[in-house]
């Protein structure tokens, strides 16, 4: 227990930390200078100078702590990130392996997918609310079609540069075709799942919130997720919050990385050791 | 010492079984394009738990052969026998791949993302013929015959080159093969630790008898390991010159400064290098 303080103390005080903890402060400072330029220096500084301080943001962050409004934006924006990226694992993956083993399957499918693939999940937005029933379906497909198909891509590609060899040893051992797909074809495209979802995971993001402001939230008031969130704020004229909004996002997407940057690991231990 | 005498009793118990019979086998690829002859008209035998070793420049066709034997390529025409039964013929260009015949690759192939110890127990898990805690058991205690004690429950990307090919030929073995195939396994080693290996790879034969079919294009360890050297021609691949290594088994690393070795040396390496220029000029590729 002592020791993995001392870890945890000996990290937060190494070389890395400390950088990375002057890199915000500057970065924060050169800001509340920027943002009170026209009042502490008497000249109002370009673009710069119309961003709410980051001392007046955070007030108005504290304030919106105790906002349930504020708290279902996040629910709403994570539940519909997790629904999208999900779905686009439990289709994309098993797709994407599909494609790189038989063929027939790849032939037949890769040209339709290579044509819908260039196409911005943003410009699916119109025609997935005329096509789905609800508002919170189509902010959920548009999502899902961000991560899809970079996580097909990567499959693919993962799975197809298995190296013959492999294949080989495992069927002169005695491997069945079903081992073989369990105990080589699927443990040799993992990394490349990893990285397909977590670059997946960011485009997620991305378009959650465009498709929130696109789409009016679902329309109830303030709880129309984070995207929403930051529209509503502008328009009703509340610029701290707008950044309480950015902020709000950077924070949920950089934990969502973390949390899938650590199964990723978990689940490729062979990488982790060199 | 007494390890020694050991292993010299266990070397005079011959294979029975692992005997391969080459006969007129052609390879050509792309037979209705550019067709390329890599195999031309090869003939061999090789007895049961010989070494045997065969010796050619780089993109000869060696490894054509060693794909027709393990039942990865097809073959265009010949027979190749294994113990009298056929493994592949004119009915049936493509042997089946089996766990009597394996090969350790150029590179390796071991599974990165399984411990060596899981590597190792792969074949008999494969095939079903124990039970899994008898496999696993019988996977440490191969692994510690070959020194490998120690890293079982390690990745293949975490110990030295060295020792992951010696975790190959352990799996090799665990399938209770009756013949090994070595395509070039020691090519990207450098020359010390390959002579490690070298002497690692006599020990493990003295105790496991195999047949072995080694492909090198290093005179010195065909020489070294070899019962017998074959000698290829350039591309299209046929034996050259079948020569027998008649310094007795088993060998130490002290024989490469033996006369008879450098003898045997001189012998060969005219026609090897024959050969190679030949291949040289026609500007073959690696492979």
């Amino acid at each position: 227990m002592t020791k993995s303080l001392t870890r945890l103390r000996k990290k937060l005080l190494s070389r890395a930390s400390l950088r990375a903890m002057i890199s915000l402060a500057v970065f924060v400072l050169l800001w509340e200078l920027g943002s009170r330029s026209k009042q502490w220096l008497g000249v109002s500084l370009p673009w710069i100078g119309q961003v709410p301080a980051p001392s007046g943001v955070l007030r108005v962050w504290t304030g919106l702590l105790t906002d349930a409004g504020y708290w279902q934006s996040w629910y709403l924006s994570l539940l519909r990130v997790l629904a999208g990226f999900i779905a686009a694992m439990v289709i994309g993956i098993p797709l994407g392996l599909l494609m790189a083993v038989s063929k027939t399957f790849y032939g037949l499918s890769f040209p339709s997918f290579e044509i819908l693939r260039p196409i911005p999940p943003l410009a699916w937005v119109p025609i997935s609310i005329i096509f789905w029933p609800t508002q919170e379906l189509s902010i959920a497909f548009v999502t899902f079609l961000g991560a899809f198909f970079t996580v097909v891509i990567n499959v693919v590609g993962g799975a197809k540069s298995i190296d013959g060899r492999f294949f080989q040893a495992a069927q002169a051992m005695g491997a069945s075709q079903w081992d073989i797909f369990r105990r080589v074809v699927l443990p040799a495209t993992l990394p490349s799942i990893v990285v397909g979802s977590s670059v997946g995971m960011g485009i997620t993001w991305n378009v959650v919130v465009a498709a929130e402001m696109i789409s009016g939230g679902g329309g109830s008031g303030s709880g129309g997720g984070l995207g929403f969130f930051i529209w509503n704020s502008y328009v009703g004229g509340s610029y701290e919050q707008i950044v309480v909004g950015m902020i709000s996002i950077g924070i949920a997407g950089f934990g969502c990385s973390e949390v899938l940057r650590a199964l990723g690991g978990l689940s490729t231990p062979w990488l982790q050791k060199r | 010492m007494n390890n020694m005498i050991e292993t010299d009793r266990l070397s005079q118990q011959a294979a029975t079984q692992g005997a391969i019979r080459i006969e007129d086998v052609v390879k050509i690829y792309d037979p209705d394009g550019a067709a390329v002859m890599a195999v031309d008209h090869c003939s061999l035998d090789i007895p049961a738990g010989e070494i045997c070793m065969i010796v050619g420049p780089s993109g000869c066709g060696k490894t054509t052969l060693l794909n027709a034997i393990a039942g990865f390529h097809s073959i265009t025409s010949g027979r190749i026998f294994m113990d009298g039964k056929l493994l592949c013929g004119p009915d049936k260009p493509m042997a089946e791949p089996g766990s009597d015949r394996i090969v350790v690759f150029q590179n390796g192939a071991l599974f990165p993302w399984k411990t060596n110890l899981e590597n190792v127990a792969f074949g008999p898990l494969m095939q079903g013929k124990l039970g899994k805690k008898e496999i696993y058991e019988k996977a440490r205690s191969m692994m510690a015959d070959a020194g490998l004690s120690g890293t079982e429950n390690n990745f293949p990307g975490e110990v030295s080159s060295g020792l992951r090919r010696r975790v190959e030929i352990v799996r090799a073995l665990m399938n209770d093969p009756k013949v090994l195939l070595f395509d070039e396994p020691y090519r990207a080693l450098d020359s010390l630790t390959k002579s490690v290996m070298h002497e690692a790879l006599l020990e493990i034969y003295y105790k496991n008898k195999v047949t072995i079919f080694f492909i090198t294009h290093d005179l010195e360890e065909a020489i070294f390991l070899g019962h017998r050297l074959v000698i290829m021609t350039s591309r299209p691949c046929k034996p050259k010159k079948i020569l027998t290594v008649d310094i007795p088994h088993p060998r130490d690393y002290g024989v490469l400064t033996s006369p008879r070795f450098r003898e045997l040396m001189e012998e060969t390496s005219a026609v090897v290098h024959e050969e190679a220029k030949k291949s040289f000029a026609a500007g073959e590729r690696e492979g």
